[in-house]
């Protein structure tokens, strides 16, 4: 029995999830181990949860919307006046209990208001999940620049540039397109010859059309540069290069993309 | 502390699940006020002591399945759905590897089951009480998906690779 264990589907599932028991375990990864395509396909669902959850995870951290945080009212419904009745008891008893518990728990999340903060935040994120990928950094590479270029502004509804950011150092990867706060957001890699990258962020239809100088923001090790032009949000992020360097990048790239 | 509470305390991981079932932002903000009212609204009906966010993505588990057998006109929870007949351009394959849409392109069910045991880290068991399906269901919609995503992620077909394990 031990020479030629029965491995079954649900068992090399719950092994992919890190949810079967030792013994079994064992006898998976020496069945595996003889099967290059099955151990492959394994690790490619971990990857892809691991994937998910980086993916996902962040909106754990994103603040309430106003109707579920109190403030506002309700959004408008008009099914029914139970419906709404049902609302207004449970606005109320979230209202109050969101008041306390859910922004006292989370008070980073909760305090961003500033939507240029709230792209920053995001930028950073996206920056610490992609840019350590060797595989897959990006989605189209810098090969299909203008495929990439036009697939992307063609999803955001706007002409989109990919700034020559060679003359300080850094050439382009490539890019994706990545789900934003209330649209898609393009994603643009960047790296120099050591191999250290930045990313560019950028998204469309910043609310309140403030136009905004360079501001700096730092998430855990990631610096990011943001500015806002005529409703159009950009966000260069690196956890590699000193704040000057960066700064010197995002000149760069801002005389390109906003020319006077 | 009491349902009321601990039913606030869980609407972040509704809204993540959520954002994953249904893509889109505000859909997915829609589908957890839905679900929201309907948990309120039937709340005298949960059990005290038993598992409450289960009992919670079972609400939104219907009320999503509402939403879509009211938005659709067939009914495109089935197996078999062609998840990639729609379009089918050449551009479409990179754009493919965009997991969000990848994940869109998933049968709904099986859609289901891996978010609730990738995100949600719910036991088998749980999911399957959870979506109200048994058990071997669940580990078989959670296999499809996952050489699926798989697939899709890679750009190739979804069977290519795929070996009947028994």
């Amino acid at each position: 029995m031990s020479d030629d264990p029965q491995i079954t589907n649900s068992e090399l599932q719950a092994y992919a999830d890190g949810r079967l028991g030792e013994e079994r375990s064992r006898a998976v990864e020496a069945w595996l181990a003889a099967r290059p395509d099955d151990a492959e396909r394994i690790a490619a669902y971990r990857r892809l949860g691991e994937e998910l959850r980086r993916a996902y995870d962040p909106v754990l951290d994103e603040p309430l919307p106003a109707w579920l945080g109190g403030g506002r009212a309700p959004r408008p419904r008009w099914h029914g006046f139970a419906r709404i009745a049902g609302w207004v008891v449970l606005g109320a008893a979230i209202g109050v209990v969101a008041g306390w518990e859910v922004r006292d728990a989370r008070p980073v999340a909760a305090s961003r208001a500033d939507p240029g903060e709230i792209m920053a935040h995001r930028a950073a994120v996206a920056h610490a999940v992609y840019s350590p990928e060797v595989r897959h950094p990006v989605e189209v590479g810098a090969d299909q620049e203008a495929h990439l270029v036009a697939w992307l502004s063609k999803r955001l509804g706007t002409q989109l540039r990919a700034p020559k950011l060679e003359a300080v150092g850094y050439s382009l990867v490539g890019g994706r397109l990545l789900p934003g706060e209330n649209g898609p957001v393009a994603h643009f890699m960047y790296q120099c010859n050591q191999g250290t990258r930045i990313t560019l962020y950028v998204r469309t239809n910043v609310t309140g059309n403030r136009e905004t100088a360079f501001r700096y923001a730092r998430e855990g090790s990631v610096s990011v540069f943001y500015w806002i032009d005529s409703k159009t949000g950009y966000a260069l992020s690196s956890a590699d290069v000193s704040k000057e360097t960066l700064l010197s990048v995002a000149n760069a790239a801002y005389q390109q993309l906003n020319p006077p | 502390m009491n349902e009321a509470e601990r039913l606030v305390e869980l609407i972040p991981r509704l809204r993540r699940y959520a954002r994953a079932l249904v893509g889109d932002r505000a859909a997915a903000d829609d589908l957890v006020q839905d679900t929201l009212e309907r948990a309120w609204a039937k709340l005298h009906l949960y059990r005290r002591g038993t598992d409450l966010r289960a009992w919670l993505f079972t609400v939104m588990h219907n009320v999503h399945v509402n939403k879509v057998r009211a938005t659709r006109p067939t009914d495109q929870l089935e197996d078999e759905m062609p998840e990639l007949a729609q379009r089918a351009s050449q551009g479409d394959a990179l754009m493919v590897r965009d997991l969000d849409r990848a994940i869109g392109r998933l049968p709904a069910e099986q859609r289901s089951v891996l978010l609730l045991v990738t995100l949600e880290d719910m036991s088998y068991d749980e999911v399957a009480r959870t979506l109200g399906i048994p058990i071997g269901t669940v580990m078989s919609r959670l296999s499809r998906a996952r050489e699926k995503l798989r697939a899709m992620m890679l750009g190739g077909p979804a069977s290519a690779k795929l070996k009947v394990v028994k």
